[in-house]
């Protein structure tokens, strides 16, 4: 009986440590953490494009604003975009601001030509709309170079970012991102559509793409909160 | 006489008669009830397009909502209905000198009988161009100035299609310009049956109920009339104005400014209303020829 009740405890012990974060993981996330720290608001004028299977729309020039800890609107100020809702988990703070959470580092993979650090984290609060995400962490620039985040409710985003002159806090010039889309049918005859021949692609993947490609960023400079009401 | 003043006496008896102006008043009454009803309930009417991408995306209800965009869904509304409007003028134009019994004193002028023909054509064409003009004022005009402008976004059954504000413009002058094409075909169609007929009701219910069937059928979506009836069917090339808010897209998803989805087909929509407009207005010509006025 004591000889199982050893066992027992052993193995709880095993389990508690293969659940509990990687040090080296949490520190190389902190470490990209102080850097994202850096800023606390900013806007940018960006290039919005959308590659979405049933939606054709023009290039649409946006701006990007953003307050800390996790607040960012894209908002387009010309003309109309349909902006996934998922696009807040382009700012990385999403992650990295989480508190209670698990992390591990598994190994490392190449981004663009750049070696990373893969990092998962498994957020353990329940009010969190993030269920797990994978960072792949830039060791040398400590910035984040890919990441693919799982929300309770949206499904996955996978977004790749591409730095340049603000690399020193974390900002990327070029965000790419790809998510899960719904199809798009409305009932037949209710927009009696005119026949010129054009058939819809069909058994294409139903995965949307934007890309914001950031042309001037204005840091630092007070955000009021009501923006983002 | 020559041909222009026969048209002028026959534009001076359309404009003269009060039903003329019924299409009109019904016009400007239709497009402000829609007009109103998107004021109030306009996110209802867009989320009916957009609710199933409400999880996916922010629905810029706001910036969709505006005057080009509410020109489109008046048109998609009255277009409709305005072939009966149209018939309401046109089969009375021979129909109804039968009936009043000026059909042969007419006849008696130093006009040829196809010179007749073609005059009351031309004045149903004027009549329906001063119409879309009328509905252009109202619906574009009028939509703008409540709603604003901003880009286009034009819900199709299967796609979305998303026009900049700066490429929309042409676009509405050209769909006029095609639904002016459409609606001539339906007086030439009313002006035909209206040789046949000793009274004006017979080619204005006639003229309806043939747009209606087509409709129909065309909406049915049945397989052996998709293949053999709805390609030539004049329903479906009416509905070509559309085609001018279709907008091609590059492989990576953006908008090609100044682009038509295929322009081919829409030559094709064309060409096959001026096709139905000359055969109406000629076989119109050939019966009014051979007809035996009695009345």
């Amino acid at each position: 009986m004591k000889k199982n009740i050893f066992f027992l405890l052993f193995l709880l012990v095993q389990v508690g440590s293969l659940l509990a974060s990687d040090p080296e993981a949490v520190v190389l996330l902190q470490s990209v953490k102080k850097k994202y720290d850096l800023v606390s608001d900013y806007s940018a004028r960006a290039r919005l494009v959308t590659n979405v299977l049933f939606i054709k729309a023009p290039v649409s020039q946006v701006t990007v604003y953003y307050r800390k800890p996790d607040q960012l609107l894209v908002k387009n100020e010309k003309g109309i975009s349909f902006i996934p809702k998922g696009t807040v988990h382009i700012n990385m703070n999403n992650v990295l601001g989480l508190t209670n959470f698990e992390a591990v580092l598994s190994g490392t993979e190449t981004v663009d030509g750049v070696s990373c650090k893969v990092v998962k984290v498994f957020p353990l609060s329940e009010e969190e709309s993030i269920t797990r995400a994978t960072l792949y962490i830039d060791p040398v620039q400590l910035v984040v170079r890919r990441s693919v985040v799982s929300t309770k409710e949206n499904g996955t985003y996978s977004i790749r970012m591409k730095y340049g002159t603000y690399t020193w806090c974390g900002l990327p010039s070029v965000v790419e991102m790809e998510f899960n889309t719904r199809d798009y049918k409305l009932p037949k005859g209710t927009t009696l559509d005119y026949d010129n021949g054009t058939r819809k692609a069909t058994g294409l993947p139903q995965k949307g793409k934007v890309l914001i490609q950031y042309q001037e960023y204005s840091l630092n400079k007070g955000l009021p909160a009501s923006l983002f009401r | 006489m020559m041909f222009f003043d026969v048209l002028r006496i026959e534009l001076f008896k359309v404009f003269r008669r009060p039903r003329t102006f019924i299409a009109f008043g019904a016009i400007a009454m239709i497009i402000l009830l829609i007009q109103f009803a998107l004021k109030v309930n306009g996110n209802e009417f867009i989320l009916f397009f957009t609710d199933s991408q409400t999880d996916t995306f922010e629905i810029p209800f706001a910036g969709i909502l505006n005057g080009y965009f509410v020109c489109v869904a008046v048109l998609h509304i009255i277009l409709v209905h305005v072939p009966l409007l149209v018939a309401l003028i046109a089969g009375d134009m021979i129909a109804g000198e039968a009936n009043s019994g000026t059909l042969r004193m007419l006849a008696t002028k130093p006009v040829t009988r196809t010179e007749l023909v073609l005059a009351k054509f031309a004045a149903s064409a004027v009549y329906v161009i001063l119409l879309l003009l009328w509905m252009a004022l109202f619906a574009l005009v009028g939509s703008l100035l409540l709603f604003g402008a901003n880009d286009l976004v034009v819900f199709k059954e299967t796609d979305l299609h998303i026009i900049s504000h700066t490429d929309v413009v042409w676009r509405f002058v050209a769909a006029f310009f095609f639904a002016a094409l459409a609606l001539i075909m339906i007086a030439a169609l009313s002006i035909l049956l209206s040789v046949f007929a000793e009274n004006s009701l017979g080619p204005i219910v006639a003229t309806v109920c043939i747009v209606i069937i087509f409709t129909i059928l065309q909406q049915l979506k049945v397989p052996v009339f998709e293949q053999t009836i709805n390609p030539w069917s004049f329903t479906t090339h009416m509905l070509g104005w559309k085609g001018f808010f279709y907008v091609d897209k590059t492989a990576d998803g953006i908008t090609i400014p100044g682009s038509i989805e295929n322009p081919i087909a829409l030559v094709k929509s064309g060409l096959i209303l001026i096709g139905y407009t000359a055969a109406f207005v000629g076989t119109a010509i050939g019966a009014y020829r051979k007809k035996d006025i009695l009345s």
